[in-house]
């Protein structure tokens, strides 16, 4: 086989339901290629099409048309024991965990080393290892109902890392989590897939998700795929109105008497800075080459898969040609900008 | 009350009471060695399920429902050829096995397919991923997840058997329902029959509280609360 870190193709993948007369499209010609090593994020709201996509990328449905080929093999054409040995190169973990509760935390580790046919004694020594490795090994003979919704996703990492797989597909694995057990949960991902050098693709409506652990990401509305890219180059420079929004939850927030706020030539500005021009004083330049006032309301740094974008919110006001000046030197210096008002 | 009574009680009822319990158990045990697989089937082959096949589960379903709805003692003298193939002649406590299963049997399946289909469909998403076979879904997820139902359920058939039991005491078939007959209303013998009436409570009662204190037990050990 040649050398190509290309580990997943996903190759203009549709998938249609339907229903007597009506046709519902949940995935329409989407494709994308996951690197081996990536940390693949696919976003959108509800009903983007993420969770079919996964479930495609998980051998659990079969799209309409189009490929999916996993180390160079098609998904969907798979016969019963292709899918189910391929399955077992694939890890997954959900909102819900799923665990079995007929099964202590041990028990659910061993589960699909079990169903695969290892001997005993191995097993034990995976599951031991593995409920180390999330830090759980306390919790070894619990049943599922006594552990915490954290702990719970753990046992379901470990689970879904136990047959050692090439791919670790997280099914909106931190959406059913507070705040700090998400970040827990994200920090092991990341922990993991430094230590085992798995790659792993990310569903997830939250943009905080992304931000944290992803390297690449994929933007989903209405079953298409509307924007992709490396994520501090998307964070920097989002094209697409869905994308901006998404971002927005993530973002600070401008208080509504700074939005609306009757000054002749004012403009509210975001800008995002990447890379070289983050390292430029440019508001302080622009200030003095034309003669504008800029008013800073907020600014913050977030660091990307190990980028740092800049975003600074700016009220800029002044002559009209002062402003247009001003907006055509940003643009030069590669800042990208947004117009949040203009009066 | 008197001494006849008592002595006549003595000598019968053992015996009775030992048959009722013989054709229980093993009525049970045939009707969930019949009915687990059915209802598993019945389960799987429903639609959306891991094995759907909607011809498979049409005609289980007409089987099952067929046999639920003949009224047992119709069920019984329906089945007389059968039990003569089977056991050889119609009479008697191991005759009468044949009717209680196959009355049983069904609602049993009935009961385990409404459980089994109350296993989450995201926990069986799950586990198919990991590369489970059908046969380990069944053995490993579905009957262990749901056992403290499967336990009620045996718990319910067993007690509905000792109903249908005495039923078949009625035509022959011995048992508890058959002295009730024989001596509380063809003979008016009320002692015999109030004590039979008393025994028949007390199997009820003590299968009702076998079956649940296994259920308390195994929740007990998962850390699930009891639920009645």
């Amino acid at each position: 086989m040649s050398i190509s870190s290309c580990l997943i193709k996903v190759h203009r993948v549709s998938k249609r339901y339907v229903h007597g007369q009506n046709t519902t499209i949940a995935l329409d010609e989407v494709s994308f290629e996951v690197a081996e090593g990536d940390v693949y994020g696919i976003i959108g709201l509800s009903g983007a099409g993420k969770s079919t996509l996964i479930r495609c990328l998980a051998g659990l449905i079969t799209p309409t048309s189009g490929e999916i080929v996993f180390q160079g093999e098609d998904v969907a054409t798979m016969k019963k024991k292709a899918l189910r040995r391929f399955r077992r190169k694939v890890g997954m973990i959900f909102q819900h965990f799923n665990l079995l509760s007929s099964r202590t935390a041990a028990g659910n580790i061993a589960y699909p080393l079990e169903i695969a046919g290892v001997d005993a004694q191995e097993i034990e020594k995976t599951v031991d290892e593995l409920l180390h490795l999330v830090g759980l090994a306390h919790k070894k003979d619990v049943y599922p109902i006594h552990l915490s919704g954290g702990e719970k996703q753990r046992i379901g990492i470990a689970r879904a890392l136990a047959h050692r797989p090439t791919v670790l597909l997280c099914d909106e694995a931190t959406s059913a989590l507070d705040p700090k057990t998400t970040r827990e949960v994200l920090s092991l991902l990341k922990n993991l897939r430094k230590k085992m050098g798995i790659t792993i693709v990310v569903i997830t409506h939250e943009m905080t998700v992304v931000k944290q652990i992803c390297t690449k990401v994929a933007v989903m509305e209405h079953g298409k795929i509307i924007e992709q890219g490396s994520v501090s180059s998307i964070f920097s420079d989002p094209q697409h109105i869905t994308t901006k929004q998404l971002l927005e939850h993530t973002s600070h927030e401008i208080p509504p008497e700074f939005i609306q706020k009757a000054l002749p030539h004012r403009k509210l500005l975001r800008l995002r800075f990447k890379g070289k021009a983050a390292g430029e004083p440019l508001v302080s330049e622009l200030v003095q080459k034309f003669h504008v006032h800029a008013n800073i309301l907020l600014g913050w740094i977030d660091r990307l898969d190990k980028v740092s974008v800049g975003t600074l919110i700016i009220e800029l006001t002044g002559s009209p040609e002062g402003v247009a000046g001003a907006l055509d030197y940003l643009t030069k210096h590669e800042v990208h900008y947004e117009v949040i008002t203009d009066e | 009350m008197n001494s006849e009574n008592i002595s006549l009680a003595l000598q019968l009822l053992p015996l009775q009471l030992w048959n009722t319990l013989y054709m229980v158990v093993a009525a049970a045990f045939f009707a969930v060695a019949l009915g687990l697989p059915l209802g598993v089937i019945l389960t799987i082959t429903s639609k959306g399920h891991i094995k759907e096949h909607i011809h498979i589960y049409r005609v289980l379903e007409v089987i099952v429902n067929i046999g639920r709805s003949f009224p047992f003692a119709i069920l019984m003298v329906a089945l007389i050829p059968l039990t003569r193939w089977i056991v050889g002649t119609s009479l008697g406590t191991t005759a009468s096995i044949v009717p209680l299963t196959i009355a049983a049997a069904p609602f049993f399946a009935r009961l385990v397919e409404t459980h089994l289909k109350a296993v989450d469909r995201l926990i069986l998403e799950a586990v198919t991923v990991m590369g489970s076979s059908t046969w380990q879904i069944v053995v490993k997820v579905l009957l262990p997840e749901t056992l403290p139902s499967l336990v009620s359920a045996i718990t319910l058939m067993v007690v509905n058997l000792i109903g249908y039991s005495a039923m078949a005491g009625l035509v022959g078939g011995g048992g508890l329902g058959q002295v009730a007959i024989q001596y509380g209303y063809n003979q008016f013998n009320v002692f015999i029959m109030v004590t039979t009436v008393v025994l028949l409570i007390m199997i009820v009662q003590l299968a009702q509280w076998i079956g649940k204190v296994i259920v308390e037990a195994i929740l007990k050990k998962r850390g699930g609360c009891i639920h009645d």
